[in-house]
């Protein structure tokens, strides 16, 4: 690991002002779950770390108006323990407690866990590793294309990458139409989530939309009557504790048992959190038995490009969708 | 509790400056309590920039300078002689690290050691009283719930917190919320059986 300079910040101005600073070899760090992770990897080697895990009244989780807020500093374990989460949107608060470990959860922000980098094991190889990764070192090639590619995405892939986006909680938010709040040296913006994953094009180095120096500093989620019918279901190779190899977040409403609102993404499967529109649209007007399920289900992978290993995200990828279905509909509004 | 003010081998951050970013100091005072745990703080020469540090850890203040790389298990470890929290992977993946920072488990080895400056620790050398073993230790013991014993430390800050979270209210539940520590030896059976025990104990008491 390089050697480094280490800053904390009180407040978001002077984070940004210490960004300022710093330069572009600066990074700011959270939990550090995954920066700090991948700076012992070799393939972060930032010169200055500006810790903003403490950002003064960052950590606000407020569900009393028309929106939720959550504050980025937040740690993953509150927002799934809170109870109007838990009880309101089931979808936001399991897409959380079936990410990492308890430990994990009390240490990464919900900020931080947006950016959370792939899992995909060429580009985790290391600054020195043998294979090329063009998300690590852009142009040097993709190993993972033609290579042990289990784990690789199906949906949204280039000829340049086909790395999973690994996280849990983004496609919760994706689902729910969620807004990230933003602070930067020019002043603050919001981006709605659907905005801010970019898919890998020729330019898989870059997947967020934000700009140097700019902090995330909450995520806000419209409330919506679906929450309390939902649920993330998440099928991983272990029961616990582990990446998704395909998940779905599900929220429904129903009127005399049919739906009339469907809000459906797709974890584990894609190169960012996917949102699948079609699969909305087929579930519009059904009953949410499981056959009707897996049909719309099947139209969210219709433009799915499989590799050697992982053509099962396809079929597993529909069943995920058509068992959250069913296990939404279940639920009390 | 009765704050001490650390004063022996204190060295101030001026002092640092001036004798070069590359020295290293700890001091480690326990306070007066029945048997505070051992420590042999050590000196060291760090080759990047340092943090300073203030804690309390076990209950004792503890200053040191440490380059701004470490962890906090390392910090742990090489610096203050707390060898029970143990490097595993280093990756926050298989939980033998875990240590409480501010009464919450966290994995210490993805913790950089920057980060608890201010704060509180508690590692398994922290929660005997005494000669008498914490519930969870001894429930270990009478459960078996070892085999070689290197993810035990960790297996025990886990489930303390996994307790007191609530979260240890049946099985099923036991073996999700203790999902981030891994045995390789396969002492699973008992180590749920440890602390569905004593998680009864604890809650009496």
């Amino acid at each position: 690991m390089r050697q480094l300079n280490y800053t904390r910040a009180d407040t978001t101005a002077q984070a940004i002002a210490a960004y300022g600073q710093a330069g572009e070899q600066a990074r700011y760090i959270a939990g550090g779950t995954t920066l700090y992770d991948l700076m012992k990897l070799g393939v972060e080697q930032p010169l200055h770390l500006i810790d903003i895990s403490d950002l003064r009244g960052n950590d606000r989780i407020d569900t009393t108006g028309d929106r939720l807020f959550f504050g980025a500093c937040a740690r993953m374990a509150d927002v799934a323990e809170n109870p109007v989460v838990r009880r309101d949107y089931p979808v936001l608060a399991e897409s959380l407690s079936k990410a990492a470990s308890q430990q994990l959860r009390n240490m990464a922000s919900i900020g931080g866990n947006l950016m959370q980098r792939t899992r995909c094991p060429y580009f985790r190889n290391g600054a020195h590793g043998v294979f090329p990764c063009n998300k690590r070192e852009p142009g040097s090639g993709c190993a993972a294309i033609g290579g042990i590619d289990r784990g690789q995405a199906v949906l949204g892939t280039s000829s340049a990458c086909t790395a999973v986006s690994p996280g849990d909680w983004p496609v919760a938010l994706t689902a729910l139409d969620a807004t990230i709040e933003l602070a930067g040296p020019t002043g603050t913006r919001s981006v709605p989530i659907a905005e801010f994953y970019l898919l890998p094009g020729s330019t898989p180095q870059r997947e967020f939309a934000i700009r140097p120096g700019e902090i995330v500093t909450g995520i806000s989620v419209p409330k919506t009557p679906a929450g309390r019918r939902s649920t993330y279901h998440k099928v991983r190779d272990r029961e616990s504790y582990a990446f998704a190899l395909a998940s779905a977040a599900v929220a429904l409403t129903l009127e005399r048992g049919t739906i009339t609102t469907a809000h459906v993404a797709l974890g584990g499967v894609g190169t960012r959190p996917w949102r699948a529109r079609e699969t909305e649209a087929l579930l519009q007007g059904k009953r949410p038995t499981r056959d009707a399920a897996l049909a719309a289900a099947r139209a969210a992978f219709a433009d799915a490009r499989p590799g050697q290993h992982n053509g099962f995200k396809i079929e597993l990828g529909a069943r995920t969708v058509a068992d959250a279905v069913v296990i939404a509909a279940g639920r009390t509004a | 509790m009765n704050q001490s003010e650390p004063t022996a081998f204190e060295i101030t951050r001026r002092e640092t400056l001036q004798v070069g970013a590359a020295a290293g100091a700890v001091s480690l005072i326990p306070e007066a309590r029945a048997n505070p745990p051992s420590v042999t703080p050590v000196s060291t020469t760090e080759n990047g920039p340092t943090v300073p540090i203030s804690a309390r850890i076990n209950g004792s203040s503890v200053l040191l300078q440490i380059d701004a790389r470490a962890s906090l298990l390392d910090m742990l470890r090489e610096r203050l002689g707390l060898t029970g929290a143990k490097k595993g992977c280093d990756h926050g993946q298989c939980g033998a690290c875990t240590v409480h920072l501010d009464g919450r488990r966290i994995t210490s080895c993805l913790t950089m050691a920057a980060k608890v400056d201010g704060r509180e620790i508690v590692t398994i050398e922290g929660i005997a009283d005494g000669d008498t073993l914490h519930p969870m230790q001894q429930a270990f013991i009478d459960h078996d719930a070892l085999q070689c014993g290197y993810c035990t430390p960790g297996q025990i800050m886990a489930a303390i917190a996994c307790v007191k979270e609530g979260h240890a209210t049946t099985r099923d539940q036991i073996r999700e919320y203790m999902s981030g520590n891994i045995c390789r030896c396969g002492a699973y059976v008992g180590i749920v059986a440890a602390i569905e025990d004593a998680a009864a104990k604890m809650r009496r008491a």
